[in-house]
Protein backbone atom coordinates (compact mmCIF):
# COMPACT_ATOMS: atom_id res chain seq x y z
CA UNK A 1 0.00 0.00 0.00
CA UNK A 2 1.15 3.47 -0.79
CA UNK A 3 1.97 5.59 2.25
CA UNK A 4 2.28 9.32 2.47
CA UNK A 5 5.90 10.22 3.06
CA UNK A 6 6.78 13.52 4.69
CA UNK A 7 8.74 15.77 2.38
CA UNK A 8 12.36 15.84 3.49
CA UNK A 9 13.36 19.10 5.10
CA UNK A 10 9.83 20.37 5.49
CA UNK A 11 9.09 19.04 8.93
CA UNK A 12 12.60 18.71 10.32
CA UNK A 13 13.85 21.95 11.86
CA UNK A 14 17.37 23.04 10.88
CA UNK A 15 19.92 21.59 13.39
CA UNK A 16 21.08 25.14 14.21
CA UNK A 17 17.68 25.91 15.74
CA UNK A 18 18.34 23.53 18.63
CA UNK A 19 21.83 24.97 19.15
CA UNK A 20 20.48 28.53 19.16
CA UNK A 21 17.81 27.54 21.69
CA UNK A 22 20.45 26.02 23.96
CA UNK A 23 22.56 29.20 23.79
CA UNK A 24 19.49 31.28 24.65
CA UNK A 25 18.94 29.03 27.65
CA UNK A 26 22.46 29.88 28.84
CA UNK A 27 24.48 26.97 27.44
CA UNK A 28 27.66 28.67 26.13
CA UNK A 29 29.10 25.37 24.86
CA UNK A 30 26.36 25.30 22.20
CA UNK A 31 27.69 28.61 20.90
CA UNK A 32 31.13 27.02 20.76
CA UNK A 33 29.66 24.49 18.32
CA UNK A 34 28.12 27.21 16.16
CA UNK A 35 31.42 29.11 16.01
CA UNK A 36 33.32 25.99 14.96
CA UNK A 37 30.72 25.20 12.36
CA UNK A 38 30.88 28.55 10.58
CA UNK A 39 34.18 30.21 11.46
CA UNK A 40 35.94 29.27 8.21
CA UNK A 41 33.12 30.61 6.05
CA UNK A 42 32.91 33.87 8.02
CA UNK A 43 36.68 34.35 7.85
CA UNK A 44 36.64 33.72 4.09
CA UNK A 45 33.79 36.17 3.45
CA UNK A 46 35.56 38.81 5.56
CA UNK A 47 38.81 38.27 3.60
CA UNK A 48 36.99 38.58 0.29
CA UNK A 49 35.41 41.89 1.30
CA UNK A 50 38.21 43.55 3.27
CA UNK A 51 41.07 41.93 1.31
CA UNK A 52 43.13 42.24 4.43
CA UNK A 53 44.03 39.46 6.80
CA UNK A 54 44.10 41.47 10.04
CA UNK A 55 40.76 43.04 9.22
CA UNK A 56 39.32 39.60 8.51
CA UNK A 57 40.51 38.36 11.93
CA UNK A 58 38.85 41.35 13.63
CA UNK A 59 35.66 40.95 11.59
CA UNK A 60 35.43 37.28 12.47
CA UNK A 61 35.69 37.99 16.20
CA UNK A 62 33.35 40.98 16.10
CA UNK A 63 30.75 39.18 13.99
CA UNK A 64 30.55 36.19 16.34
CA UNK A 65 30.47 38.42 19.42
CA UNK A 66 27.78 40.64 17.94
CA UNK A 67 25.71 37.61 16.95
CA UNK A 68 26.01 36.30 20.51
CA UNK A 69 24.93 39.62 22.00
CA UNK A 70 22.02 40.00 19.61
CA UNK A 71 20.85 36.43 19.61
CA UNK A 72 17.56 37.50 21.19
CA UNK A 73 16.87 39.54 18.05
CA UNK A 74 17.34 36.53 15.79
CA UNK A 75 13.84 35.73 14.63
CA UNK A 76 14.33 32.27 13.25
CA UNK A 77 12.51 33.06 10.01
CA UNK A 78 15.87 33.05 8.26
CA UNK A 79 18.66 30.54 8.84
CA UNK A 80 21.14 31.30 11.62
CA UNK A 81 23.96 31.08 9.05
CA UNK A 82 22.34 33.67 6.74
CA UNK A 83 21.76 35.98 9.70
CA UNK A 84 25.39 35.55 10.78
CA UNK A 85 26.65 36.24 7.24
CA UNK A 86 24.66 39.47 7.17
CA UNK A 87 26.36 40.59 10.39
CA UNK A 88 29.78 39.65 8.97
CA UNK A 89 29.16 41.52 5.69
CA UNK A 90 28.15 44.65 7.62
CA UNK A 91 31.15 44.39 9.93
CA UNK A 92 33.44 43.96 6.92
CA UNK A 93 32.02 47.03 5.17
CA UNK A 94 32.38 49.05 8.37
CA UNK A 95 35.99 47.98 8.66
CA UNK A 96 36.61 49.11 5.06
CA UNK A 97 35.03 52.47 5.79
CA UNK A 98 37.36 52.95 8.76
CA UNK A 99 40.34 52.19 6.57
CA UNK A 100 39.31 54.53 3.83
CA UNK A 101 38.34 57.36 6.18
CA UNK A 102 35.85 59.77 4.74
CA UNK A 103 35.13 57.59 1.75
CA UNK A 104 31.79 55.84 1.62
CA UNK A 105 32.02 52.15 0.95
CA UNK A 106 29.01 50.18 -0.12
CA UNK A 107 28.17 47.15 -2.14
CA UNK A 108 26.86 49.50 -4.83
CA UNK A 109 30.36 50.70 -5.52
CA UNK A 110 31.85 50.39 -9.00
CA UNK A 111 29.13 48.33 -10.57
CA UNK A 112 28.33 50.58 -13.50
CA UNK A 113 28.77 48.49 -16.61
CA UNK A 114 27.23 48.41 -20.02
CA UNK A 115 24.22 46.16 -20.45
CA UNK A 116 24.30 43.09 -22.63
CA UNK A 117 28.04 42.96 -23.18
CA UNK A 118 29.13 39.87 -25.09
CA UNK A 119 32.35 38.27 -23.84
CA UNK A 120 35.40 39.05 -25.92
CA UNK A 121 37.73 36.18 -25.18
CA UNK A 122 36.13 33.15 -26.75
CA UNK A 123 39.09 30.80 -26.60
CA UNK A 124 38.35 27.37 -25.19
CA UNK A 125 40.25 26.18 -22.14
CA UNK A 126 42.58 23.24 -21.83
CA UNK A 127 41.01 20.17 -20.18
CA UNK A 128 41.59 20.42 -16.39
CA UNK A 129 43.48 23.70 -16.89
CA UNK A 130 44.19 24.11 -13.16
CA UNK A 131 46.57 21.15 -13.35
CA UNK A 132 49.06 23.31 -15.21
CA UNK A 133 49.74 25.19 -11.97
CA UNK A 134 50.79 24.07 -8.51
CA UNK A 135 48.51 24.76 -5.53
CA UNK A 136 50.24 27.99 -4.50
CA UNK A 137 50.32 29.36 -8.07
CA UNK A 138 46.69 28.50 -8.60
CA UNK A 139 45.59 30.10 -5.31
CA UNK A 140 47.49 33.25 -6.30
CA UNK A 141 45.82 33.34 -9.74
CA UNK A 142 42.37 32.85 -8.21
CA UNK A 143 42.99 35.51 -5.54
CA UNK A 144 44.36 38.06 -8.00
CA UNK A 145 41.50 37.44 -10.42
CA UNK A 146 38.67 37.77 -7.92
CA UNK A 147 40.27 40.79 -6.26
CA UNK A 148 40.07 42.57 -9.60
CA UNK A 149 36.28 42.38 -9.66
CA UNK A 150 34.22 45.38 -8.54
CA UNK A 151 33.25 44.99 -4.89
CA UNK A 152 29.51 44.69 -5.59
CA UNK A 153 30.09 41.82 -8.03
CA UNK A 154 32.64 40.07 -5.84
CA UNK A 155 30.38 39.87 -2.77
CA UNK A 156 27.48 38.46 -4.78
CA UNK A 157 29.70 35.83 -6.44
CA UNK A 158 31.26 34.79 -3.11
CA UNK A 159 27.94 34.45 -1.30
CA UNK A 160 26.11 32.73 -4.15
CA UNK A 161 28.74 30.56 -5.79
CA UNK A 162 31.43 30.00 -3.16
CA UNK A 163 29.38 29.93 0.06
CA UNK A 164 26.28 28.43 -1.51
CA UNK A 165 23.60 30.92 -0.42
CA UNK A 166 20.48 30.99 -2.59
CA UNK A 167 19.62 34.02 -4.73
CA UNK A 168 16.92 34.96 -2.20
CA UNK A 169 19.28 34.61 0.77
CA UNK A 170 21.96 36.66 -1.00
CA UNK A 171 19.41 39.39 -1.78
CA UNK A 172 18.23 39.42 1.84
CA UNK A 173 21.77 39.46 3.22
CA UNK A 174 22.93 42.34 1.04
CA UNK A 175 19.69 44.31 1.00
CA UNK A 176 19.46 44.00 -2.78
CA UNK A 177 16.55 43.05 -5.04
CA UNK A 178 16.53 39.60 -6.61
CA UNK A 179 16.99 41.01 -10.16
CA UNK A 180 19.99 43.02 -8.90
CA UNK A 181 21.57 39.87 -7.43
CA UNK A 182 20.96 37.96 -10.66
CA UNK A 183 22.39 40.68 -12.86
CA UNK A 184 25.51 41.05 -10.69
CA UNK A 185 26.02 37.31 -10.51
CA UNK A 186 25.95 36.97 -14.29
CA UNK A 187 28.43 39.81 -14.72
CA UNK A 188 30.68 38.46 -11.98
CA UNK A 189 30.73 34.99 -13.51
CA UNK A 190 31.42 36.30 -17.01
CA UNK A 191 34.14 38.69 -15.86
CA UNK A 192 35.90 36.00 -13.84
CA UNK A 193 35.66 33.60 -16.78
CA UNK A 194 37.18 36.17 -19.09
CA UNK A 195 40.01 37.02 -16.70
CA UNK A 196 40.81 33.37 -16.02
CA UNK A 197 40.96 32.67 -19.76
CA UNK A 198 44.32 34.42 -19.74
CA UNK A 199 45.74 31.54 -17.70
CA UNK A 200 43.61 28.61 -18.75
CA UNK A 201 43.16 28.97 -22.50
CA UNK A 202 44.12 26.08 -24.69
CA UNK A 203 47.08 26.79 -26.92
CA UNK A 204 46.16 25.96 -30.48
CA UNK A 205 48.46 23.63 -32.39
CA UNK A 206 51.22 25.69 -33.97
CA UNK A 207 50.51 28.70 -31.74
CA UNK A 208 53.57 30.25 -30.18
CA UNK B 1 17.69 32.40 -30.39
CA UNK B 2 20.54 34.94 -30.62
CA UNK B 3 23.80 34.82 -28.62
CA UNK B 4 22.61 37.79 -26.50
CA UNK B 5 19.39 35.98 -25.65
CA UNK B 6 21.38 32.87 -24.81
CA UNK B 7 23.72 34.85 -22.53
CA UNK B 8 20.80 36.48 -20.73
CA UNK B 9 19.68 32.98 -19.72
CA UNK B 10 23.16 31.58 -19.05
CA UNK B 11 22.85 31.76 -15.26
CA UNK B 12 19.44 30.12 -15.26
CA UNK B 13 20.86 27.32 -17.39
CA UNK B 14 23.88 26.87 -15.10
CA UNK B 15 21.70 27.00 -11.97
CA UNK B 16 19.28 24.56 -13.56
CA UNK B 17 16.28 26.83 -13.21
CA UNK B 18 14.87 26.75 -16.75
CA UNK B 19 11.69 25.11 -17.98
CA UNK B 20 12.09 22.03 -20.22
CA UNK B 21 10.89 24.09 -23.23
CA UNK B 22 13.44 26.81 -22.61
CA UNK B 23 16.17 24.23 -22.05
CA UNK B 24 15.36 22.69 -25.43
CA UNK B 25 15.67 26.13 -27.06
CA UNK B 26 19.00 26.78 -25.35
CA UNK B 27 20.33 23.38 -26.38
CA UNK B 28 19.29 23.98 -29.94
CA UNK B 29 21.25 27.25 -29.95
CA UNK B 30 24.28 25.47 -28.47
CA UNK B 31 24.32 22.89 -31.23
CA UNK B 32 24.91 25.60 -33.82
CA UNK B 33 27.06 28.02 -31.79
CA UNK B 34 30.53 27.04 -30.76
CA UNK B 35 31.14 30.39 -29.04
CA UNK B 36 28.22 30.02 -26.65
CA UNK B 37 29.22 26.43 -25.94
CA UNK B 38 32.71 27.62 -24.95
CA UNK B 39 31.23 30.35 -22.75
CA UNK B 40 28.89 27.90 -21.03
CA UNK B 41 31.61 25.31 -20.39
CA UNK B 42 34.27 27.76 -19.22
CA UNK B 43 31.81 29.66 -17.00
CA UNK B 44 30.79 26.39 -15.36
CA UNK B 45 34.46 25.56 -14.88
CA UNK B 46 35.12 29.02 -13.37
CA UNK B 47 32.47 28.42 -10.69
CA UNK B 48 33.72 24.90 -10.04
CA UNK B 49 37.32 26.05 -9.59
CA UNK B 50 36.37 28.77 -7.12
CA UNK B 51 34.16 26.35 -5.23
CA UNK B 52 36.75 23.63 -4.92
CA UNK B 53 39.89 25.64 -4.09
CA UNK B 54 40.46 27.29 -0.76
CA UNK B 55 42.07 30.65 -1.51
CA UNK B 56 41.87 32.10 2.00
CA UNK B 57 42.66 29.38 4.49
CA UNK B 58 42.33 29.76 8.20
CA UNK B 59 45.43 28.09 9.71
CA UNK B 60 44.74 25.86 12.72
CA UNK B 61 46.81 28.02 15.13
CA UNK B 62 45.03 31.22 14.19
CA UNK B 63 41.67 29.48 14.27
CA UNK B 64 42.22 28.27 17.82
CA UNK B 65 43.44 31.68 18.97
CA UNK B 66 40.41 33.49 17.51
CA UNK B 67 38.10 30.83 18.81
CA UNK B 68 39.49 31.11 22.34
CA UNK B 69 39.18 34.91 22.24
CA UNK B 70 35.55 34.74 21.13
CA UNK B 71 34.54 32.16 23.71
CA UNK B 72 36.38 33.94 26.57
CA UNK B 73 34.38 37.09 25.87
CA UNK B 74 31.10 35.22 25.44
CA UNK B 75 31.60 33.55 28.82
CA UNK B 76 32.09 36.99 30.39
CA UNK B 77 28.84 38.06 28.79
CA UNK B 78 30.71 39.92 25.96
Amino acid sequence: MATIQPIAGELEPHPDVALVDRVRAGDVSAYDELVRKYDRQIFRIAQHITQNREDAEDVMQDAFLKAYEKLDQFQGNSKFYTWLVRIAVNESLMRLRKRRTGKMVSIDEDVETEEGSVPRDLADWAPDPEQNYNQAELAEILRKTIQGLPQGFRIVFVLRDVEGLSTEETAETLGLSIPAVKSRLLRARLQLRERLSRYFRRNKVGEK
Amino acid sequence: MTCSQFLALLDDLIDDSVTPELRAGLQQHLRGCEHCEVILNTTRKTIEIYRSHEIYDLPAGLRERLHAAIMARCKKGC
